[in-house]
């Protein structure tokens, strides 16, 4: 055993899109601790409750993550709905169960890129996110943005999908099916990216539950929760939802069980396109919440489970809201996952659980 | 510009982005945009790259990795910040954690906003980084040939 050397990882790296620091203490090639530090991306949005009121928050509650953006605006917009007893239409629930599993095909076609990077495929990495362009021209379509969507408000949404749009989509998804399925099967089979991810970063069930972990990160290590099958919103109406899991525990692991949501996700997409109700798309919202009252929620971003607790004081402005975001339930497995990994390995460990640090921070 | 003299290679860093910058930026060099084919590539190595772009705003915290990376970064160089957080602090810009622009750290030549910031606005600011790169070159040589 050679004395032990500590490597400082990030905040800028190339494989990291995000600032996040490890210190790699690390003996001969093996990684013996990982000692996160972040803090990086801290903006400290959760005050800026107290100045914006809670119809203008829905916009910074957008922009705490570009990539989860959607699913962010829909967690606020349920929980101060539920504070405030506000029942939304039956379509706005469909379109907005639409937005989000699109906004998770998208989410998961990106992470999948951003893996074949950290292990080198750079052509797998192209293809993926080329794919990924299709989803985001639904979006362009859809609500006008690629990114931040701002379509979800209290009470509702802002804009009605058409069904010639419906149909476009459809037609989208089906088209991205077959390309989609050729990349996965490379994921899957190609010998060298097998030899990156095969048995690498092993969790057991025992230690994902003890780390409380969420997500796709923890349906790897078989631990089959999703927050989707408590059956909330336009997820209860689908005629079967069971969350998708694995066995095995490693970064191949992970890498299946995100390829898989993907068509999984298409799949809700269908269904829920084919039993849209009609209607309206939002109800007037007035009044403010009042003093006092609290309302918790959860929604399956897709990394994760995300918590939200919001507290009204009686005015228009909200006395508290809180998050507690997937990565940072998945940064305690990661550290562990990290321990006595090899140094080359540590990347695709990083990034298979697919971290989003600007939820982390805020 | 009529061509560029040089492929311009970018070094990007994801301040206090909402990571919505941080995938245009991405998405702008993959297939759909590619900014490839005008020879941009993205390194991870400040000393390879002549285009700094920042997407977010500054803080306690990064102020001092963003001046570290321009430091490393070889004259002539340029930095472009990329989305409105980058250019004044954005949405963001009264938070407590939030100092503001990129500009509050180091200099910036090109300010391309935008919340997101599109693809289109971030190829149309490298194509102007190359031209205030090609002036910042002459002006180093013209001052080397003067000596």
């Amino acid at each position: 055993m050679g004395k032990a050397t500590v490597i400082p990882f990030g905040p800028q790296h190339p494989v990291l899109p995000e600032p996040l620091h490890l210190d790699l203490v690390v003996e001969d090639e093996k990684v013996i601790e990982a000692i996160p530090q972040i803090g990086f991306v801290h903006r400290g949005l959760e005050k800026l409750v107290e100045t914006r009121d809670y119809n203008q928050f829905i916009y910074v509650a957008e922009r705490i993550c570009g990539i989860c953006a959607f699913g962010h605006s829909l967690g606020y917009a349920e929980t101060v709905e539920s504070l405030m007893g506000v029942e939304v239409p039956e379509r706005a629930e469909y379109l907005r169960g639409i937005w989000h599993e699109l906004s998770r095909i998208h989410s998961h076609i990106l992470w999948l890129g951003l893996a074949a990077d950290a292990f080198g495929f750079e052509s797998l990495f192209m293809h993926c996110w080329r794919l990924r362009e299709r989803v985001l021209s639904i979006f362009e379509a859809t609500t006008g943005g690629r990114v931040i969507f701002s379509v979800v408000k209290v009470g509702g949404v802002t804009r009605d999908i058409s069904a010639d749009q419906f149909a476009e989509i459809k037609m989208t998804l089906e088209g991205i099916k077959d390309e989609y399925r050729q990349i996965v099967n490379t994921f899957m089979k190609d010998t060298s990216v097998k030899n990156r991810t095969v048995g690498v970063g092993y969790l057991s069930t025992e230690a994902a539950l003890n780390a409380s972990m969420v997500g796709p990160f923890a349906r790897a290590s078989n631990v089959p929760y999703d927050v989707r099958s408590l059956g909330r919103g336009a997820y209860g109406k689908l005629s079967d939802f069971q969350p998708i899991v694995d066995t095995q525990g490693d970064c191949y692991a992970r890498v299946k069980v995100r390829a898989n949501e993907v068509l999984q996700s298409i799949d809700i997409i269908e269904e829920l396109i084919a039993g849209i109700p009609t209607g309206d798309i939002s109800v007037p919202v007035k009044g403010s919440p009042a003093a006092g009252a609290q309302a918790s929620n959860v929604v399956e971003q897709p990394r994760g489970e995300c918590y939200y607790f919001a507290r009204g004081n009686g005015t228009k402005y909200l006395d508290r809201m809180r998050m507690r975001t997937p990565t940072s339930q998945n940064l305690a497995g990661m550290v562990k996952a990290l321990e006595g990994c090899e140094l080359s390995d540590v990347n695709m460990i990083i990034l298979t659980i697919d971290p989003c640090i600007s939820c982390t921070e805020r | 510009m009529s061509f560029a003299s040089k492929s311009p290679w970018v070094i990007h860093y994801d301040a206090s982005s909402c990571n919505g910058c941080d995938i245009e930026v991405l998405a702008t060099l993959c297939p759909g945009f590619d900014a490839e084919r005008f020879g941009v590539i993205n390194t991870g190595n400040p000393k390879h790259a002549d285009i700094f772009l920042v997407t977010g705003s500054v803080n306690e915290r990064n102020i001092k990795v963003i001046q570290e990376i321009y430091d490393q970064m070889l004259e002539p160089k340029v930095v472009v910040a990329c989305g409105i957080c980058a250019c004044s602090g954005g949405i963001f810009h009264d938070c407590y954690n939030v100092l503001g622009g990129v500009d509050k750290a180091i200099p910036v030549d090109v300010y391309a906003p935008g919340c997101a910031i599109r693809p289109e606005t971030i190829i149309d600011a490298v194509v102007e980084a190359v031209g205030v790169l090609e002036e910042k070159a002459r002006a180093m040589k013209e001052k080397e040939q003067g000596e």
